[in-house]
Formats: C-alpha cells, sequence, structure tokens
C-alpha cells in the first residue's frame, strides 16, 4: 500500500510541474497586454514592465515564478491594483467551495441511490424512470439547467431566492443546477456496474450462503459495484468545478468562477495564472485522493493486478 | 434402511429458459436421489443441463429467464419448489451447500475470505462472534490450509487457484450441511491439484458422513470418487446405476461413447481414441425421439420417432434406450431385465 | 408391448451429416447490431432527430428569407410569429436562422474535435498496444503524466493564445482530447493482442499489418463508433460552455453556447430567447446520448443474438 501511494504521489507532483510549466509558457503567448488596454505612456509601460520583471529572460521568471509557488504565493492581479492573486482566491474561494461541496454531496447521493434502484428493479417501471431522469440529466448543459430552475423557482413562483449567496434558502438552486448533471452520470455509472456485478460468480456464491437479498445488495453487489464509480470522482470534481464558472455568474455568486471568467474577459494574465495553477493543484490533488482511496476500496488495485 | 434413507429426491424435474428464440428446455423430466453419506456423480458433455439441474436444487438459477415447468424437489421430504423465500435461505448454506465450478471468479475480490466463510452464518442464530470465528478457522484446517490465521485475513487475490477451492469448499462445508453440491470443483485446477480436491472431498465424507452430488463431465473422478453415477444428455438422464454397473456393464451407447473417447492406461501405443461424432442437440428444439440418435451407431428408425421408456436391469441400473427393448436385436449393450421391478 | 414393428428395430446407425447445420439464422456483425438498433426505439429515435437536425442545419438558413447577422430594429425581442417562427433577439435578428447557423457551428466542432480526437488516440494507442516495448513505456508514463493535468483548464488557456473562431476552438479541444480515446484503445488493443487468435494468426506468420486489419479492426471497430457518438455530445458541452464563459465563437457568428448566453440575459422578460436554443441543444443531446446507448447495445458482443 505505501508503495502505491508513494507512486501515485510522484506521479500527482510530475503532472504539477508539467501544467505549471505549460500554463506558464502559454501565458506568455498570449495577445495583447493589460499595459496596452489601459491609457498609459510608454514610459509608465516600461516602468510597470520591470516592476512585475516582464523585462527579465523568460527562464529567469519561470525559475522566480516556480520560487514564489513553492513559497505559496500565487502571483499579483494586474487588473485590481496592490491586491495578490492570494487575496483573491482567500476571499473567493470559500464560496466556490461551499457551493461546490453541496452539489458534489447531493450528486453522489442521489445519483447512487438512483442508481441502484434502476438496477434493483431492472426492466420494470422504476428502472424505466430512472434510466429517464438519467439520460435527460446528461443532455441538459448545466447553464440552461440554472437558468431554467432560476426561471421558474426564483422568478415565475418566487420560491426560493434567485441571486446572491446569503444563507441556506440562497444555495438550493444553484447547487442543484451544478449537481445535476453530475447526478445523472454517477447514476448512469453506478448501474451499468450494479448490472455487471449481478451477473459475477460470486454472487452466486453468496446465494448459495442463505444470505437474504438485502445482505447480497447491500455486502456483495454494491460494494463491488461501487470501485467504478470511484474511478469517474476524478472527471466529476473536475465538472463541478467548471460547473461554477457558469452558475456562479448566473446566480451572481461571488466565488472564484465568477473572478475567473472576468479575468479571461479583463486579459488578465497574472491572475489567470494564479486561478489556473491552483485550479490545477487543486484538481490534480483530488485525483489523487481518489486514486488513494480506489486503492483502499480495490484490494486488487494495490499490486497492480485489475 | 436408515442408511438408504433418501436425503433428497427429484421427482421428473423440467426446468427451462426462456430467451428470444424461444423456450430453452435445458431439464427434462429428470428424476434422481441422493442417500445419506454417499456421493452420486453427474457426468454429462457441456450444455447438457447437469450444471442448471444441480443449480435449480438450490433453485440459485437466475429467475427469470429460468422457470420450472413441472416436479418436485423434495429434501428429508419436504418440497423445495414449495418452500418461501426465507426456507429457501434456511437450506441454502444451512443444510446444502454449493461448491462452484470456477474458484477465481466464485469469491468476492473486496471480501477477506475468513470474513466470507463465516458469513453463512449470517442469519443464522445462536452463534456469538467468537464462536463463528473458531468454526471459520477449524474448517479452514480441515480443508487442509495451514496458517489458517494468517489465511483468514488474505483477500482472494492473495491465494493461488488451489487455495481459492479449498475456500469455496470450506464455505460449503463451515455450517456442516448434510449435503454438499460440487459443480465440476476442479475443472479449472492443475491435474495434482484435482487430485489434492478430490482426496480431500472423501475425506470429509468419511469425517462428516456429508452426502456429495459431484457434477463432471469426467470419468476419471466419477470411478475415483463417486458410489452412484447419473449420466445426462440432451437434458434427459440417459443411464444410471452404480460405478461398477455403469463401467464394466455399459447399457447405453452414450456411456460407451463417453468410455471410448478417454485414455486409458492400457490403451495400446498407437490406437486412437474414439470420439462421439457430431454435437449434442440444440434445446431450442429438442428432437422428439431419442435425444442421442442423431450420433448413435446402433440408431434405429424408433429412436428418431419416440422417446424411449427407462428400463430396469438391476436395483440400481436402469437405462433410457431402445436397444433395451424386446424386439430389439442382440447388441453388446442388451440385458437381462430386472424381474420385481416395473418397467414405467 | 406388441404394438411396436419389428421393422423399426434395424439398426441403422449414426446420421451426423445434418448435425452441424445451425438452427437459428447466422448474421453478420453489422447486420446483427444494425438488427439490434432498428428494434431499439430509442436509438431509432435519437437517429432521426439528428439526421433531421442536420439536415436542417444544412437547408434552413439558406431557404429563410433572414440573415443570421441582419438586424431589424423594428423586430426587437418579438416574439414568435408567422414572420419570425421563433421570434427575434435583442437586435431584432431572427432566431429560426440563428439556432441553424449556431447549429451547423455546434455539430462541425462536435464531430470533428470527436472524430479528429478519436483518431489521433486511436492511431497512437494502438501503435503503442500492438507494438509495446519501450515507445510504449515512454508514451504511457507521458500520458499518465498529462491526464493528470486537468484538460479543461488547457484548453481554455489555449482558447486565450490562439483567439477566437471555430479552428481555433476544434485545435484547442483536440490538443489534450485524444488522451482518453489513447489510453482506451491502447488497452483494447494490449487485451486482443493477448488473445488467442491473434497469437494463432501470429504463430501462422501472418505480417502485422494484416493482423491488424483482419483481427484486430474488427474487434474495436463497434466500440470506437460507440466511443465516437458519446464523444460529440461531450465536445459540443464543451463548445457552448466555452463560447458561454466568451471564449468560444466571435459574434456576430454565433453557436449554440452563444445562443443560450444572449438568452439568459433576458430570461426574465424574454424568456423565448433562450427556451428555443435551450429546446435544441438539450434535444440534440438526448438524442445522440439514446442513440450512443443504442449503438452500444448494439454492438456489445455479450449481447449478440439477443433481443
Amino acid at each position: 500500500m505505501a508503495k502505491y501511494v508513494v507512486k501515485r504521489v510522484i506521479a500527482a507532483l510530475l503532472s504539477l510541474l508539467c501544467l505549471i510549466t505549460i500554463v506558464f509558457f502559454l501565458v506568455r503567448l498570449m495577445p495583447g497586454d493589460p499595459f496596452t488596454s489601459v491609457k498609459l505612456t510608454k514610459e509608465v509601460a516600461a516602468n510597470m514592465k520591470s516592476y512585475y520583471g516582464f523585462d527579465k529572460p523568460l527562464l529567469l521568471q519561470y525559475a522566480t515564478y516556480l520560487g514564489n509557488l513553492f513559497q505559496g504565493n500565487f502571483g499579483y492581479s494586474m487588473k485590481y491594483t496592490n491586491k495578490t492573486v492570494n487575496y483573491i482566491i482567500g476571499q473567493t474561494f470559500p464560496f466556490s467551495a461551499d457551493l461546490g461541496i453541496r452539489a458534489l454531496v447531493l450528486a453522489i447521493s442521489f445519483g447512487l441511490v438512483l442508481g441502484i434502484i434502476a438496477a434493483r428493479n431492472r426492466g420494470k417501471k422504476l428502472d424505466f424512470i430512472c434510466v429517464l431522469i438519467a439520460i435527460i440529466g446528461t443532455s441538459i448543459p448545466d447553464f440552461i439547467m440554472g437558468a431554467v430552475l432560476q426561471y421558474f423557482f426564483g422568478i415565475k413562483w418566487g420560491l426560493l431566492p434567485v441571486a446572491k449567496y446569503l444563507g441556506f434558502e440562497y444555495t438550493i438552486l444553484p447547487a442543484t443546477a451544478l449537481a445535476f448533471y453530475t447526478l445523472t452520470s454517477v447514476s448512469r455509472v453506478m448501474r451499468a456496474s450494479m448490472l455487471e456485478v449481478v451477473q459475477q460468480d460470486y454472487i452466486k456464491t453468496a446465494r448459495s450462503k442463505g444470505l437474504t437479498d438485502f445482505r447480497i445488495t447491500w455486502k456483495h453487489q454494491i460494494r463491488n459495484a461501487i470501485t467504478p464509480v470511484m474511478t469517474i470522482m476524478g472527471p466529476t470534481v473536475a465538472a463541478v468545478l467548471t460547473g461554477t464558472f457558469v452558475i456562479e455568474s448566473i446566480f451572481a455568486i461571488p466565488g472564484m468562477g465568477k473572478y475567473y471568467v472576468e479575468s479571461i474577459n479583463n486579459n488578465d494574465y497574472a491572475m489567470i495564472l494564479g486561478m489556473t495553477v491552483f485550479y490545477g493543484m487543486f484538481l490534480v490533488t483530488c485525483n489523487l485522493i481518489v486514486d488513494i482511496l480506489y486503492g483502499v476500496a480495490d484490494p486488487r488495485v494495490r499490486i497492480g493486478k485489475r | 434402511m436408515a442408511e438408504n434413507e433418501n436425503l433428497l429426491e427429484l421427482k421428473n424435474i423440467v426446468y427451462s429458459f426462456h430467451t428470444y428464440g424461444g423456450d430453452v428446455k435445458a431439464v427434462r423430466d429428470v428424476s434422481f436421489n441422493v442417500r445419506k453419506g454417499e456421493i452420486l456423480g453427474i457426468v454429462g458433455e457441456s450444455g447438457c443441463g447437469k450444471s442448471v439441474t444441480a443449480q435449480c436444487i438450490l433453485r440459485l438459477n437466475p429467475e427469470p429467464p429460468g422457470f420450472f415447468s413441472g416436479g418436485e424437489i423434495l429434501y428429508k421430504g419436504q418440497d423445495i419448489l414449495k418452500m418461501s423465500k426465507k426456507e429457501i435461505r434456511k437450506i441454502r448454506g444451512g443444510e446444502i451447500g454449493f461448491v462452484f465450478q470456477d474458484p477465481m471468479t466464485s469469491l468476492n475480490p473486496t471480501m477477506r475470505v475468513g470474513a466470507q466463510i463465516e458469513e453463512v452464518f449470517v442469519g443464522r442464530e445462536g452463534y456469538s462472534k467468537a464462536e463463528v470465528k473458531k468454526k471459520a478457522l477449524e474448517i479452514m484446517k480441515l480443508v487442509g490450509i495451514n496458517d489458517t490465521e494468517k489465511r483468514y485475513r488474505q483477500y482472494p487475490h492473495e491465494l493461488s487457484g488451489g487455495m481459492k477451492q479449498r475456500i469455496m469448499i470450506a464455505i460449503a462445508l463451515v455450517s456442516r450441511p448434510s449435503l454438499i453440491i460440487c459443480d465440476e470443483p476442479t475443472t479449472s485446477l492443475d491435474v495434482t491439484i484435482e487430485a489434492q480436491i478430490l482426496d480431500l472431498l472423501m475425506e470429509l465424507r468419511e469425517k462428516l458422513g456429508t452426502s456429495i452430488i459431484m457434477i463432471t463431465h469426467d470419468l476419471g473422478v466419477i470411478a475415483r470418487l463417486c458410489d452412484r453415477v447419473v449420466v445426462m444428455y440432451g437434458g434427459k438422464i440417459v443411464e444410471r446405476g452404480t460405478v461398477q454397473e455403469l463401467f464394466y456393464e455399459t447399457a447405453h451407447p452414450y456411456t460407451q461413447g463417453l468410455m471410448d473417447s478417454i485414455a486409458k492406461l492400457d490403451t495400446e501405443k498407437g490406437t486412437k481414441l474414439k470420439p462421439i461424432e457430431g454435437t449434442p442437440p440444440d434445446l431450442f428444439s429438442p428432437p422428439v425421439g431419442c435425444p442421442f440418435a442423431a450420433r448413435c451407431d446402433y440408431c434405429m428408425d424408433i429412436c428418431n420417432e419416440e422417446l424411449p421408456q427407462s428400463y430396469r436391469i438391476s436395483k440400481e441400473h436402469r437405462t433410457s434406450c431402445w436397444l433395451q427393448h424386446e424386439l430389439a436385436p442382440q447388441t453388446e449393450f442388451k440385458r437381462e431385465l430386472y424381474k420385481e421391478g416395473d418397467v414405467k | 408391448m406388441g404394438e411396436y414393428n419389428k421393422e423399426k428395430f434395424v439398426i441403422k446407425g449414426k446420421s451426423i451429416s445434418g448435425m452441424e447445420s445451425i438452427h437459428r439464422p447466422s448474421l453478420s456483425f453489422w447486420q446483427d447490431a444494425w438488427r439490434r438498433l432498428r428494434k431499439n426505439k430509442a436509438a431509432f429515435i435519437g437517429l432521426c432527430i439528428i439526421v433531421l437536425y442536420a439536415l436542417l442545419a444544412i437547408f434552413a438558413p439558406m431557404l429563410s428569407r433572414y440573415g443570421f447577422s441582419s438586424m431589424d430594429t423594428s423586430a426587437m425581442h418579438a416574439t414568435p410569429s408567422a414572420a419570425h417562427w421563433l421570434g427575434c433577439d435583442a437586435t431584432g435578428r431572427d432566431q429560426w436562422v440563428r439556432v441553424w447557423m449556431g447549429a451547423r457551428v455546434s455539430l462541425t466542432i462536435g464531430l470533428f474535435s470527436a472524430v479528429i480526437n478519436m483518431c489521433v488516440g486511436s492511431v497512437l494507442g494502438g501503435l503503442c498496444g500492438y507494438y509495446g516495448g519501450r515507445l510504449d513505456m515512454i508514451m504511457m508514463r507521458v500520458i499518465d503524466i498529462l491526464y493528470g493535468i486537468p484538460s479543461l483548464i488547457i484548453t481554455i488557456l489555449v482558447m486565450i493564445v490562439l483567439g477566437k473562431g471555430v479552428t481555433c476552438l476544434i485545435v484547442a479541444m483536440c490538443i489534450v482530447g485524444w488522451i482518453g480515446s489513447c489510453r482506451f484503445v491502447r488497452g483494447e488493443v494490449y487485451r486482443l493482442k493477448e488473445q488467442d487468435f491473434v497469437m494463432a494468426a501470429k504463430v501462422l506468420g501472418i505480417p502485422d499489418f494484416i493482423i491488424i486489419v483482419r483481427h484486430i479492426i474488427p474487434n474495436i471497430i463497434g466500440l470506437l463508433v460507440t466511443n465516437l457518438c458519446m464523444a460529440i455530445p461531450g465536445a459540443i458541452f464543451q463548445e457552448a460552455f466555452l463560447s458561454y464563459i466568451g471564449l468560444g465563437i466571435a459574434p456576430p457568428n454565433c453557436s449554440w453556447g452563444i445562443l443560450a448566453k444572449e438568452g439568459i440575459q433576458y430570461l426574465r422578460i424574454h424568456p423565448h430567447e433562450i427556451i428555443w436554443p435551450a429546446f435544441f441543444i438539450c434535444t440534440t443531446m438526448l438524442a445522440l446520448n439514446l442513440l450512443g446507448d443504442g449503438l452500444r447495445d448494439a454492438v456489445d458482443p455479450k449481447l449478440r443474438g439477443t433481443e
């Protein structure tokens, strides 16, 4: 197990380094820079460039940047003067994290339940309904889901607040909109996996032991069916995260996704760079955790047999 | 008489599966019995219905698509087919154990083997946790596993194939059932391991007095292990009897064919083995007459027209073959029929 | 007992000649897949919807009297009517034409990026899986590391560098998109290579090229088609997302993502501007997903010959 964890951690670190490098050089390639958009004299622009270190050789900039990152410093914003990326992340990330976690919990719990119900009632009406919900859910992009929920529950029926993020009732619509797509993909994977497991010989063994259906489903079927679901947890976290970009702007939530989209439109290099690296680190860490959990859940993975 | 008492009795079992092409009649009117303490062999080619028969005793076939359309399965005088789910659960694992063909896939990969053995006691009253563990360790030792405490904590992928099959047998035996059904338990194992497992089964029968139903396609296994044999073909029983009777007084061409197709020590060098040509009948539309007719060297017109009756040759020995009919020509198979016995 | 005729008891011997005949009709792989796909009503409806939308995307803008970017100040925010079937947007552009212009862009991007990803991934994955060895080792290490990088972040950055436009979108989506199909194809090819029928062909001295064409490709083509069908909605999604956050297509060109983005701004007062683009996005997704599911079941060898 220790060997497995070490291997995963090294792979994750390499991915991260690779990501940082790509991000750094791509950002230098971007068209336009923030100093041309603002009305500045050439002198001032040159001063600012040297202030931000843009006049130094690229490799040196890269080294400085890596050093800063290593100290946990994501850099400065060029649009919001004197604000560090760290400061903005600190201000906005809690909202995004709160929203994201709510959505993830919703998506995983309901997704699993839906998948299990569908598989247990294979071929019956209940299965059909679950599959229908799942396939419709996968067909609706989250910005449309957000708009639809906002329109009906917020505007038309006035049941829930339309925007801002001030309390529990404010979280319901955005979290549901964000969770819906993920929920359906979790339920599809879980259903397929449950049906796959039910055909395995060890389920027959369990039946030959005289166990109740409930115990067979719970201890043997679900336990084994859940591992494939864990493999999609990485993409799921990524999907929720990108979902926050649009959901936060629809519901006017002052989260990180909204700022990210704004800095893209503002050509705010340092901000994009800092936030991207932060997102990258976050996702790589999530993947690492999922990988390790996967190793715990399926003993065969640890020694490389699948 | 006590020794001859029936533990299990199948009466006219008919079992089919629904498929898109129609119903597959996998088991057609099969009856046999298992006595206390005996080892009964069921032998036949793949697809002859022997596994389905074995699994339908514990109703392990998926239903649907499988379904019974007739018959009785009497276990200690009670009909399993009339039992509630709860009563069947008591029989499964508690009264009848089951060993599956492929130990590689028959153990839950995410559960420690100890827990898998102990699980048999879940839902059965009157055992403390410590007692259950003691029983599990005991049975592991009995099936020939050394270092039981260590193995108890291992996962199936950490064990070899033979070891896994021993665990499967331990699972089947841990509650000391009166019958275990072994569905080709050695087919996927090496020959040396196979011998060990067969010896183990014999030994367990001696020690525990358990009855065993041994399903196999290997006559060698039958000869080594069984007291009585049932030969199945095309979902029907074609011949049955004691091992001696079957091997030395063969009364059905199919049984003879099975024996001719395996190598023996005294087979002269250079003589070719004699396979049974052709393939088993498609059970979508089984032939009207004897299922073996098309592949039988001794096929007569009557064989294609009508199912043969069951002819009784001795107390145990019966066969379903037209060659036993009084009008049939004299062949190596024709036997004198049992006198007092009724011809059904 | 006396009812039997003695003539019937004459030994005739076996009659195995007709035995190998198969009682059920045999179908080729594609015939069987097509039969099952047609039987799957949902998948068939999906296929019909996709064909219909593709035809509309090609012909609807040609046949309309409105241009997709011609504004009409007298028809700002017009509700659906006989003149403007789906109404007009904020600058009086006809929504019916814009929806199908958007469909052109969205469907093109979806199809192209999915096909390119699949081709690049299959070739690389196939080579790695089939030849193995050092090339495979190195490729897999690289891919493991690349796979760990969130692909969307790279796509966003590449879009920022390249600027807006259809080609840029396809390039950006393909830069990292092939990795998934590469891993998948490598795994499948590797598994097939180990199987006995490929071994048998190798032992017979059949050249690699023929083995790949005869044995490997026919065995994975079904899965590839299914994966392709599943990848298209993903790509359409991604385009919509990128356009939505302001990175996709430059106005006045439009795609479904842009239409949704513009529509959502007027959600409160002019809901029809979001409803129709949303409807077409969702039904396309639905149709592709249904078709993908149907295809998956149709080419699944485990389900062959069943209903």
